[in-house]
C-alpha cells in the first residue's frame, strides 16, 4: 500500500460537509484545510449546491482531476458508499473520522469497509479517529486551529490510538519546544495499525524517533511489531495503557498470574531496545532527548553543576534510574582542575558531580565539559546549569554544544525557567543539546538513551 | 519438529487438558531439559524398587489427574528415608481422589527457581524466569522474555531479577551453574517454541539449580482448549 497521497497529499476531499451545522467536524475539517494550508481542498454533499463560494460536489467521482486525500465524516451507515466512492474515483487514501463503528457494537460494518479496502489496495486510517496532522502541511482534525497547540515541523513520528492523547501529547511536545514529523491518531485501527505505521516511519526520512501510545495489540500482533522495531535503527518509545480482555481471564498456572499482561508488555519491549514511557512526563523527556541522540548509552553519567544540592539531587535521581555516577580518575580530575580558572581552582569539587560553585564563569564550563568528553568512564554528561550568577552568558549553550560535535557524547542539560533563560536554553538546543525544565526531567532525558539498550 | 514421543504424550493427555507430572517430566527429558532420575510406580512394590535404585532419600508425589495442585492435598513428600516410610507415603497418597500411582524421583538440592512459559495473546509464546520458593508469588521477582530466548537473552533475565546475587553467588552461598541454567533455558525455549498453540502454559516449579547442574524437580503443562 502506497502511504504518499494519505500523508503527502496535494489535493483533498472532505466528504459530509454540512450546510446548516458550521461546528459540524467535515465543516471545520474543510475550513481548515481550504484557508490555512497548501492543499486543494473540494467539499463534497450529494445535495451539491454551493458551500460559501465554492462548488460543493455531490460525489468525489465528479471533482475533476486526481483526489490524493479523502476525509470521510458521514454517519457511519454512510461510510460504505462514501468509500466505494472514493475507491471508484482512484483517491489515493482516505481518513474516516466518523465514529460507530467496533467502538459501539458495529463490528460488523466496520470489518465490511475494512474488507472493501483490502480488497482495492486502498489505505485508510481510522474509523472513529481524529487522523492525520503534519506540521505546517495540513492536518484532519475536526478541532479549530485556534484551540490547538500546534508544534512546530520536528522530527518526531506520534502514533496514538486515542485521539485526546494525541491532541494532549501536542501540549507537552510544544511545550518542550520539540517538533513533529507526522502525528497520526488511529482510531479503530480497522485497517492501518500501529505495525503499518512503523514501517512507514522507519522509512520516512523527516522522522528520527517513532512514538507510540498504545492501548493493546491483536492476536501475536505485538510480536509482529517488537521484531519489526528491533530491526530498524531508528529509537521507538511506547507509552502504553489499558488491558487486554485476555488479562481478566482466569489464570491456573504461577506462570500465567506472575507474567501478567503488562508485565509481559514492558519486558518484551525492553528486550527489543525499545524505549517504554511509563507516563506522559517521560514520553516526552524521552522522545527530546532522543529526537537528538538517537542512540543507546551505558549510563555512565558525569554530572556538572554550580550548586552542591542541585549535584546530590541529581545523583539520588539518577541511582533511583539505575544509572551510574562513577568516580572520576585523578587524571581527568587533573585535567579539569588546569583548566579551571583562578579564583576557583579551589574552591571547586572536582569529584563526580562536579561542582565548579556559583564563582564559575563561562570559561570554567567549557574546561570541565571538556575533560569530561574525553573521560572513559562517563559515556554522558548531565549539566546543572543555575544562570544565576554573572559569569554564565547567554552564549554558554551553543559554547558547550561542541562536546557531542567532538567526543560524539551526548549532553543533556537543565536550565530553571523557561522563559526568563530563553535565549541561553536556545543555545542549547539550536545546536542540539536538549533541556529540561526541571532536573528529574534532565535525568529521564539520559535515561532514555539507556533504555534503548536491548535489555 | 517435536518427537513422536512428545506429540504422543501430548494426545494422551487431551482428555484431562493437563499432562500428569511423570509424563510432562518424561516429555522434558525428550527435549533435553534435564530432569531428576525418577520413576511412575503404580504398585507399592514398584515403589520400592524404583526407590531403591534411585537410592534413599527420595521424594515421593502423588499422580492423579483430579489433582493438579499436589501440595494442597499433601501429595507430596520429600525426604523419604527407607522403604519402611515410602510404604506409608505410599498407602496415604493411595487414598487421594483419582490416585493412579507414585512419582519416586531422588532428591534434588540448590536454589530454587521458576521457570514457566504461556502463550501470551499479543506476544506469543513468552518465557518466564523467577526467583522460587514457596513466596514465589509474594515477591514476584521473575523476568519475562519473547521466545525464542537466545543465550543473551537468559543472561539478561539474570541481570533483571532483584534476586540475581542469590544466583550469582552472595556472601556463604555459592553461584550456582550459570552455563547449565542457560542451557535449560535454551532448550526449554525451543520446546515451547515447537509446542506453540498447543499448550496454554508451563510451570518448572521448583527448578533446582546448584554449582554442579540445574534440574527441573517438577512441572505442570497446561494444554490450550481444543478449539
Amino acid at each position: 500500500m502506497d502511504f504518499t497521497p494519505l500523508f503527502k497529499p496535494k489535493t483533498a476531499a472532505v466528504i459530509g460537509v454540512s450546510f446548516t451545522n458550521e461546528r459540524h467536524p467535515a465543516n471545520v475539517i474543510y475550513n481548515k484545510i481550504h484557508l490555512r494550508y497548501p492543499v486543494k481542498v473540494y467539499p463534497v454533499n450529494p445535495r451539491g449546491g454551493m458551500f460559501n463560494r465554492d462548488r460543493v460536489y455531490r460525489a468525489v467521482a465528479e471533482i475533476p482531476g486526481r483526489v490524493d486525500l479523502a476525509v470521510i465524516a458521514v454517519r457511519a451507515d454512510l461510510v460504505p458508499e462514501a468509500l466505494a466512492d472514493c475507491i471508484r474515483s482512484g483517491v489515493g487514501g482516505a481518513v474516516i473520522v466518523s465514529g460507530g463503528f467496533a467502538e459501539s457494537g458495529r463490528g460488523d460494518l466496520q470489518e465490511r469497509i475494512a474488507g472493501m479496502a483490502r480488497e482495492a489496495d486502498f489505505p485508510f486510517i481510522g474509523p472513529n479517529c481524529l487522523g492525520i496532522y503534519s506540521p505546517g502541511k495540513f492536518d484532519t482534525f475536526f478541532l479549530p486551529g485556534e484551540r490547538l497547540v500546534r508544534p512546530n515541523p520536528g522530527n518526531v513520528g506520534f502514533v496514538s490510538q486515542s485521539g485526546g492523547v494525541l491532541v494532549d501529547q501536542m501540549v507537552k511536545f510544544t511545550e518542550q519546544g520539540l517538533g513533529l514529523s507526522l502525528a497520526v491518531s488511529i482510531g479503530n485501527k480497522a485497517l492501518i495499525r500501529e505495525t503499518d505505521m512503523l514501517r512507514h516511519l522507519a522509512d520516512d526520512p523527516e522522522t528520527k524517533v517513532i512514538a507510540f501510545y498504545v492501548e493493546g495489540f491483536g492476536r501475536n500482533e505485538g510480536r509482529a511489531f517488537v521484531e519489526l522495531a528491533a530491526g530498524i535503527s531508528k529509537p521507538v518509545v511506547v507509552l502504553k495503557a489499558g488491558k487486554t480482555a485476555e488479562g481478566s481471564r482466569a489464570v491456573s498456572s504461577h506462570t500465567a498470574s506472575l507474567a501478567g499482561d503488562y508485565k509481559v508488555f514492558s519486558d518484551v519491549l525492553a528486550q527489543h531496545g525499545i524505549v517504554e514511557a511509563r507516563n506522559e512526563f517521560e514520553l516526552t523527556c524521552f522522545c527530546e532527548s532522543l529526537s537528538h541522540y538517537p542512540r543507546a548509552i551505558e549510563g555512565n553519567v558525569g554530572v556538572i553543576t554550580v550548586s552542591g544540592g542541585h549535584g546530590a539531587l541529581a545523583t539520588d535521581i539518577c541511582a533511583d534510574l539505575g544509572l551510574q555516577v562513577p568516580r572520576l580518575s585523578e587524571a581527568v580530575k587533573t585535567e579539569i582542575r588546569a583548566g579551571l580558572s583562578a579564583n576557583i581552582r579551589g574552591i571547586a569539587s572536582l569529584e563526580n558531580p562536579v561542582d565548579l560553585t556559583g564563582s564559575s564563569t563561562d570559561a570554567d564550563f567549557e574546561a570541565a565539559i571538556s575533560a569530561l568528553g574525553r573521560a572513559p568512564e562517563v559515556d554522558c554528561l548531565l549539566l546543572l546549569l543555575l544562570p544565576y550568577s554573572p559569569g554564565i552568558s547567554s552564549d554558554l549553550g551553543a559554547r558547550l554544544s561542541y562536546v557531542h560535535q567532538q567526543s560524539g557524547k551526548p549532553l543533556v542539560a537543565y536550565v530553571p525557567h523557561v522563559e526568563k533563560y530563553r535565549i541561553l536554553i536556545e543555545g542549547f538546543e539550536l545546536n542540539n543539546v536538549p533541556v529540561a525544565s526541571s532536573i528529574d526531567g534532565a535525568a529521564f532525558m539520559v535515561e532514555a538513551m539507556r533504555r534503548c539498550r536491548p535489555c | 519438529m517435536l518427537s513422536a514421543e512428545i506429540v504422543d504424550i501430548i494426545a494422551a493427555a487431551r482428555d484431562h487438558g493437563w499432562v500428569l507430572e511423570p509424563e510432562a517430566l518424561r516429555l522434558l527429558r525428550a527435549a533435553g531439559v534435564p530432569v531428576p532420575r525418577f520413576a511412575w510406580a503404580t504398585s507399592e512394590t514398584q515403589a520400592r524398587e524404583a526407590a531403591a535404585g534411585i537410592g534413599y532419600p527420595v521424594v515421593a508425589k502423588v499422580v492423579s489427574p483430579k489433582v493438579m495442585h499436589k501440595s494442597d492435598v499433601q501429595g507430596v513428600q520429600p525426604g523419604i528415608p527407607d522403604a519402611e516410610s515410602l510404604a506409608s507415603v505410599y498407602d496415604r497418597f493411595s487414598r487421594l481422589p483419582g490416585f493412579d500411582g507414585v512419582v519416586v524421583a531422588e532428591m534434588l538440592s540448590g536454589r530454587e527457581l521458576i521457570v514457566g512459559a504461556k502463550i501470551d495473546f499479543q506476544f506469543g509464546p513468552v518465557i518466564l524466569l523467577g526467583i522460587g520458593g514457596t513466596a514465589v508469588e509474594i515477591y514476584n521477582d521473575t523476568a519475562t522474555r519473547m521466545a525464542p530466548l537466545k543465550a543473551r537473552d537468559v543472561e539478561s533475565m539474570l541481570t533483571c531479577l532483584r534476586g540475581s546475587r542469590l544466583l550469582t553467588g552472595y556472601r556463604g552461598f555459592a553461584a550456582v551453574n550459570i552455563p547449565k541454567l542457560t542451557e535449560m533455558m535454551l532448550a526449554f525455549s525451543d520446546v515451547v517454541m515447537e509446542l506453540g498453540d498447543r499448550i496454554d502454559s508451563i510451570d518448572l516449579n521448583p527448578v533446582f539449580c546448584s554449582p554442579e547442574r540445574c534440574t527441573v524437580a517438577d512441572a505442570r503443562i497446561v494444554l490450550a482448549p481444543q478449539g
